[in-house]
């Protein structure tokens, strides 16, 4: 019972986590149909940013708060030289030119990090299991990591859906050229919503970096489990990507804690140790499989194009 | 084949023919590295001639061919471990696997399309990756040597590095003739023109989505087969070969090539792999370089190496 | 030559089609009879591209039926339909650009000549599909233009060209989407010659703007507004009907009198 409560809690962790990293890249396919591979390049320069700047500044949250407004930076600097040049483009065209981004950030990476990875050790205060129920511990970083991931998903809510941005931001993602008709400025308008969801990926990164990994390579991993949640929750659409992510990161996580012991009951021991995390790795693409099947514009399509 | 004289013909025939005499250069010269070199860049070029018949011909941007890599490679693998080495059971079911698999992936793909579909090609990819990953007793991650290579009755000897190129060479041309006669055909020009105009192509009267999958089947058995290949000539196979990065690497031949263009891949898989390897001699920072240069290509040389011959060419 | 108690080729009943809050198909009935040539009119935005999408399969209706030569082809998909014997031409030319015009109708009458699942042989050279193409490129004026690239013929020919494909797939029924849109004076009455032609072998549906092409070669006329059937007959009783001129043909016309 007590595992069933930490795990779910771990699975909304991840699928929040996960959420954040979605959001950004259905933002940017929904309005600036633009497929960004790189993104999960953002992913991973958040958490070295963020290792960086807490060893140099000593402190968790000025280094966490530099970090993300780098990685901001990083993602307007980006957009602004490069990546503006490929609106309009074919998609292909785009997810060559940001496969070749990626390979282009490895390697920066590890010219100035070095090849082995960072790690980001978490203040004192953060590491004090809270009592959530009598008798029931979870790690408080995991808690801040739930908490802020809900403030974040809560002010996107607000002002995709309250604020005038957010008016443009809905209306580009069903029809683009009417909200250029408007004589809003497009280019700007284009280059915020960017730095939003690097700003996004940057968030997701370090957030996850005290706990699993600063590495090479961390975000294209991540980046696929981000486009199955797109595609499961239909692209162009929050509120798609924030269920499908829950439901995820819920089905990731507990799959592989339960599925091995589950298959210990059916299958021979040995075979269930061998079946076991192949059959996990694969519960999620089996779920995008099936919604695949069922619903191919994903469970919350944005609009029609 | 009717071939005017122009640029691009040239630089196949130049290409093909460096490619035949290669084992003998490699022989009076005494560098065994670039026969080994070049076995790599044909088996990959073959791949990549698979990788075109979908995308340059058949419009479906498959960002996952490198799975069908991983499949024909474990085939192998799998059942050299298990003690059946001859290849005449382990290549046909190489090509067999590939092909199951192309059927179920495609038919739940083809559902999609454009961006979807390339994420979703990603995303299977990815869980053929995962999933043999997890076989540990074949290696898991850290991947399955193959002691023997795969026996073919005395018939050819793909231990000797010099019959094993031709073997693969053969593969290459054979490849891509069967996909010449393939996109000329009634079935070929079908798949042609889904991608032209689907619409149009389905008023007439075809049925688009059965022509595409049966493209992809079998552009996937033939990447199959140099999955097999491939898995002989490293006597190793790996999940890593299915990475989803390698299917990028693929998808960058093609286009550095020029996407629908019959020999494109070659010149694509030969050019790519070749400054791979310089590169990678000055610098141990080759991605640096090549990542930008990617961005270059897709920006400005539209059509690709075949692309800019072909207009070089005519004016 | 039109026999109007025969069962007619195709019935549409009560075809309903919504756009988000439009109405774009408002309980359409409709019937063309065997050998005729039905022109469907009405003014820009009456739904007429949207009713012959549904009737091709492009577009499913939200309610309705479609029946052709007796079948209930409702929820057919195109391919399907195509095979049935109808055929389309579209109002945005529809072609394959990077084909040339042989190519395009070789391909159509290709579709109806057994199956394509052909991976050997080349279908270029199949004497009897190059053969048709030809007659079909011949009859629409274009035999000269015949290995031109789609994208370098000019707009005139691209619309001789969709109408030769549809005549390609040997069709029972042809719906033709504003065959003469953009075609200059000569073009226009060489295909107004070719319709004529063309009724006696083929039942045709012809959605047009161009009024005399209309009453010069229907046998009847629907008119269509806001996706409503107001008027249905033959072309004297549509030019005179008050309705149809108030709507479309023109105010001028409609008798001021309205003192019964």
């Amino acid at each position: 019972m007590l595992v069933l409560v930490e795990q779910s809690l771990n699975g909304l962790q991840f699928g929040l986590l996960l959420f954040l990293l979605a959001a950004g890249l259905t933002l940017v396919f929904g309005i600036m149909d633009f497929v960004n591979l790189a993104h999960g390049s953002l992913y991973m320069m958040g958490a070295y940013f963020a290792a960086t700047f807490v060893a140099w500044t000593g402190s968790f949250v000025i280094g966490v708060a530099l970090a993300l407004g780098a990685t901001l930076l990083l993602g307007i600097a980006l957009e602004y030289v490069a990546l503006r040049h490929l609106y309009g483009r074919d998609h292909l065209d785009q997810v060559l030119a940001t496969f070749g981004l990626i390979l282009f950030f490895n390697d920066a990476v590890r010219l100035i990090w070095g090849p082995a990875g960072l790690a980001l050790p978490l203040p004192a205060w953060l590491t004090v299991p809270v009592q959530i129920m009598p008798g029931v511990y979870y790690p408080a970083y995991r808690l801040a990591i739930i908490v802020t991931a809900l403030a974040v998903a809560a002010m996107l809510y607000v002002v995709v859906m309250r604020t005038r941005i957010g008016m443009l931001i809905r209306a580009g993602a069903s029809n683009r050229e009417m909200i250029g008709a408007l004589g809003i400025n497009i280019k700007l308008l284009f280059t915020l919503v960017f730095g939003l969801g690097a700003a996004l990926a940057g968030l997701a990164g370090l957030m996850q970096a005290p706990i699993l990994t600063v590495q090479i390579g961390m975000g294209e991993n991540i980046l696929i489990l981000a486009f199955v949640i797109i595609v499961i929750g239909g692209i162009g659409s929050i509120r798609g990507a924030f269920l499908a992510a829950i439901f995820v990161g819920m089905i990731d996580t507990l799959g592989r804690a339960f599925l091995p012991d589950l298959l210990r009951k059916v299958l021979s021991s040995a075979a269930a140790s061998t079946a076991a995390p192949a059959l996990s790795s694969m519960l999620i693409y089996l779920l995008m499989a099936i919604v695949l099947v069922v619903r191919p514009e994903g469970l919350f399509p944005a609009a029609r194009r | 084949m009717n071939f005017p004289l122009d640029l691009r013909n040239v630089v196949v025939a130049l290409v093909a023919a460096g490619l035949l005499l290669l084992p003998l250069y490699s022989a009076l010269s005494g560098n065994i590295f670039i026969l080994t070199l070049f076995t790599r860049i044909i088996i990959f070029a073959l791949a990549a001639a698979s990788l075109n018949l979908i995308m340059g011909y058949g419009g479906m941007m498959s960002f996952g061919h490198a799975a069908y890599l991983g499949i024909g490679g474990y085939a192998v693998g799998i059942l050299a471990a298990e003690g059946i080495g001859s290849g005449f059971i382990q290549w046909p079911l190489a090509l067999a696997v590939s092909a199951l698999y192309a059927l179920v992936i495609g038919a739940l793909s083809l559902r999609t399309r454009g961006v979807y579909f390339i994420m979703i090609t990603l995303a299977f990819a990815q869980m053929a990756y995962y999933v043999a990953s997890g076989l540990s007793r074949y290696g898991g991650d850290d991947g399955l040597t193959i002691y023997k290579r795969s026996d073919f009755a005395g018939l050819i000897n793909p231990g000797n590095r010099v019959q094993f190129y031709y073997l693969c060479l053969a593969c290459l041309f054979g490849g891509i003739y069967l996909i010449w006669r393939i996109v000329n055909s009634r079935f070929g020009l079908v798949v042609q023109g889904v991608r032209s105009n689907e619409q149009r192509m389905q008023a007439i009267g075809f049925h688009a989505n059965r022509y595409r999958l049966v493209c992809f089947v079998i552009a996937g058995t033939i990447c199959g087969l140099a999955g097999a290949l491939l898995a002989n000539n490293t006597d190793f196979v790996s999940p890593a070969v299915m990475y989803w990065t390698r299917s990028g690497d693929l998808m960058v031949m093609v286009i550095l090539g020029g996407m629908g263009s019959l020999f494109g891949p070659v010149i694509g898989a030969v050019v790519y792999l070749v400054l791979e390897e310089v590169l990678s001699q000055f610098t141990e920072y080759w991605a640096l370089i090549m990542g930008p240069l990617l961005l270059l290509i897709v920006l400005f040389a539209r059509g690709g190496i075949m692309g800019l011959l072909g207009r070089m060419s005519r004016g | 030559m039109v026999d109007s108690l025969a069962d007619p080729l195709l019935r549409v009943e009560k075809l309903v089609r919504r756009f988000g809050g439009i109405l774009a198909t408002d309980n359409l009935s409709l019937d063309v009879a065997a050998g005729e040539l039905h022109a469907i009119i009405g003014p820009n935005g009456a739904g007429k591209t949207t009713l012959i999408s549904q009737l091709t399969g492009q577009l499913m209706p939200n309610s309705g039926a479609i029946h052709f030569a007796g079948r209930d082809v409702t929820g057919l998909p195109s391919y399907r339909r195509s095979r049935l014997g109808l055929a389309r031409s579209f109002q945005i030319t529809s072609l394959l650009p990077d084909f040339t015009a042989a190519d395009n109708v070789a391909l159509a009458a290709q579709a109806h000549d057994g199956h394509s699942f052909r991976f050997w042989g080349n279908a270029r050279k199949e004497k009897h599909l190059r053969d048709a193409a030809r007659s079909a490129l011949t009859r629409v004026g274009l035999e000269a233009r015949a290995d031109v690239p789609v994208s370098e013929l000019s707009h005139g020919e691209q619309r001789e060209l969709e109408l030769a494909v549809a005549l390609a797939t040997k069709p029972q029924l042809l719906l033709l989407d504003e065959p003469m849109a953009g075609l200059g004076a000569t073009e226009s009455t060489r295909m107004v010659a070719l319709l004529k032609e063309l009724r006696r072998e083929v039942t045709i549906v012809l959605v047009e703007h161009d009024m005399e092409a209309v009453f010069a070669l229907a046998d009847r006329i629907t008119v269509l507004v806001y996706g409503r059937v107001i008027a249905s007959g033959m072309p004297e009783a549509i030019r005179r009907d008050e309705e149809v001129r108030r709507a479309y043909l023109g105010d001028q016309h409609a008798v001021t009198s309205h003192v019964q």
